[in-house]
């Protein structure tokens, strides 16, 4: 990387080559300025030292209640602490060694009465992480269902091949939001309501959003196979065939092969895309990043910050993926 | 070891093409049959019926006194001893020259990976491609792949090889491995079925030839008979063209 680009800083270029340099970055200085100087003008107060603590924050215990500390006694590593309010005496269990207030303090609700000294992953790491996990689990039941819907959208049996265009053709031709909505408040109440009747367990919503978007995805991935698979030349099936091998047998070991690597830069697409799709999960109150942001925007009111930095984090999940994609494609070139 | 009888075969798309016309043929036991005919004319077709690629539209094939289109017959059992090769060699892209080899015999015959490997690696030896047994095939020459596509149908130890067209793909200074191998292959008493433009092997290998035009079978005979006074106006016109 570092070697190319020296080369390229190394070459003789031509006049116009150094303007199109220029022009990247002025464009670049402009935007930056005017949002800079637009900001300025409505009196937008950036705060950004307040950020980090929402990636990483540490662990409080506040009181709920209104008083004064009426004793604090020590029991191993916990501290005891005695609240008298104008109910009585109330009692909050902490670690010892993370206490902040003494005997005679005043608390009111919210008041912090311990802090831990460990940095635990703040909400905006923790809807990171939970999208994360989303795209992932749908990614993996995505190409698992793109895996079956594209051999059922080439089989020669009607129903399959009927069964699966439906498929296909709903998925793809409806919003994905409407589909989340569907599927976790019709689909998502029928479900669970009959599993509760039933004395069961129901599905928590993030089980029906990796549902949605895993059945969202499979549409996908079942075209991109089918085209991996329509794409391999029928000789292939035929030699395999003519050698005694079943049509599973053949499915399995020659076209299954060489169909996934040549689909495998459109399925890091569509896994880049789920990951941008997740953010529509907010709407069946998952707080994976998108939501953990704005319920940090509605908090602290830093509106710019934090949906700057929710575009940014977006964009570092997705940009070594598409670097990825871009590599493989080159790959396949070169071949 | 073959017997076809009355093979009709029409292709509806894009319009109506009698590729097989009341098509019968007996192939014996370490019979050469060389099929000529111009293109078009269903010898391919007849080819491929043989092992079922062609799904014909009647008549009977009887491959070592199996009935082929019988409902209870397990086709894959018939293919097992069948070998086909192929125009296009249709190796397999992702598999290395041995792995071509060897799939076959692990998947269908139930070889141990070990067993599989020593016969391959002999076949390889036989067809001259030793020493590219871990290339892929995008490494080879056209003369090279078609050799180790023989070598991955023999590994399945048929009865039966199909040849279609084995060498119309390839550069002509290449014809001539590919033949070579194929002779060694008949000298062995192998019955085999070749489709091909390659007069010079029918004359030299083949027991018969067979001539087909517009779907039917237009004459049989000897080599001999053939090229010195072939019957049939169709016949010397289509030899004194190609010849």
């Amino acid at each position: 990387m570092v070697q190319k680009f020296k080369s390229i800083l190394k070459e003789k270029h031509h006049f116009s080559w150094y303007i199109g340099i220029a022009v990247f970055f002025l464009v670049i200085i402009v935007t930056l300025f005017l949002i800079l100087s637009a900001s300025k003008q409505i009196d937008y107060s950036w705060q950004w030292y307040r950020v980090p603590a929402r990636f990483f924050t540490n662990e409080v215990i506040k009181s709920d209640t209104r008083g004064e500390i009426d004793s604090i006694t020590i029991e191993g590593t916990t501290a005891v602490i005695e609240v008298k309010t104008e109910d009585g005496i109330e009692t909050f269990r902490v670690p010892e060694n993370e206490l902040l207030l003494k005997r005679g303090d005043f608390v009111a609700p919210g008041t912090i009465l311990a802090e831990s000294k460990k940095l635990k992953p703040g909400i905006l790491l923790q809807g990171l992480g939970l999208t994360l996990m989303i795209s992932l689990y749908s990614s993996v039941f995505g190409i698992i269902i793109g895996l079956f819907g594209g051999l059922a959208r080439i089989s020669k049996n009607p129903g399959l091949k009927w069964l699966s265009t439906i498929y296909v053709e709903i998925i793809r031709g409806s919003p994905l939001l409407v589909q989340i909505l569907i599927w976790y408040f019709v689909i998502g109440t029928l479900v669970n309501d009959n599993l509760s009747m039933m004395g069961m367990s129901k599905i928590p919503p993030v089980g029906w959003g990796i549902i949605s978007l895993s059945i969202f995805a499979g549409a996908y991935v079942t075209e991109i196979i089918r085209g991996g698979i329509e794409s391999i030349p029928k000789g292939q099936m035929e030699a395999a065939r003519s050698s005694g091998m079943s049509y599973l047998q053949a499915m399995v070991h020659i076209i299954l092969p060489q169909a996934f690597r040549i689909s495998m830069p459109a399925l890091t697409g569509q896994f880049i895309s789920l990951i941008k799709d997740s953010s529509l999960l907010g709407i069946i109150s998952l707080r994976e990043l998108t939501k953990a942001s704005r319920e940090i925007v509605s908090s602290t009111m830093m509106t710019f910050e934090f949906f700057l930095i929710l575009a940014a984090l977006y964009l570092v999940i997705t940009f070594p993926l598409s670097m990825f994609v871009k590599h493989l494609e080159q790959k396949a070139k070169i071949k | 070891m073959i017997k076809a009888e009355h093979l009709y075969k029409t292709f509806h798309t894009p319009h109506d093409v009698h590729a097989l016309v009341d098509v019968s043929a007996e192939i014996k036991a370490g019979e050469v049959v060389v099929v000529i005919g111009p293109s078009g004319s269903g010898k391919s077709t007849f080819l491929r019926s043989l092992n079922c690629l062609e799904e014909i539209d009647s008549g009977h094939i009887e491959i070592d006194g199996i009935e082929v289109r019988h409902k209870r017959t397990n086709i894959n059992k018939i293919r097992e001893e069948v070998g086909m090769v192929f125009q296009s060699f249709n190796l397999y892209p992702h598999k290395t020259v041995l792995q071509n080899v060897t799939i076959a015999q692990e998947k269908v015959r139930k070889r141990s990976k070990k067993e599989a490997e020593k016969i391959g690696l002999a076949l390889l030896e036989k067809v001259g491609i030793a020493d590219k047994v871990n290339a892929y095939p995008e490494n080879l020459s056209g003369g090279q792949m078609q050799r180790v596509a023989i070598a991955r149908s023999l590994a399945m130890n048929p009865k039966i090889m199909l040849f279609d067209e084995p060498t119309s793909a390839l550069d002509p200074e290449m014809i001539g491995e590919v033949l070579e191998v194929m002779k060694t292959l008949a000298k062995e008493g192998m019955t085999m079925v070749v489709v091909t433009h390659e007069m010079g092997f029918a004359r030299e290998v083949a027991d018969r030839v067979i001539f087909m035009d517009f779907g039917k079978i237009v004459e049989v005979g000897t080599p001999e008979h053939f090229f010195t006074n072939p019957t049939h106006e169709r016949t010397k016109l289509f030899l004194s063209q190609i010849l």
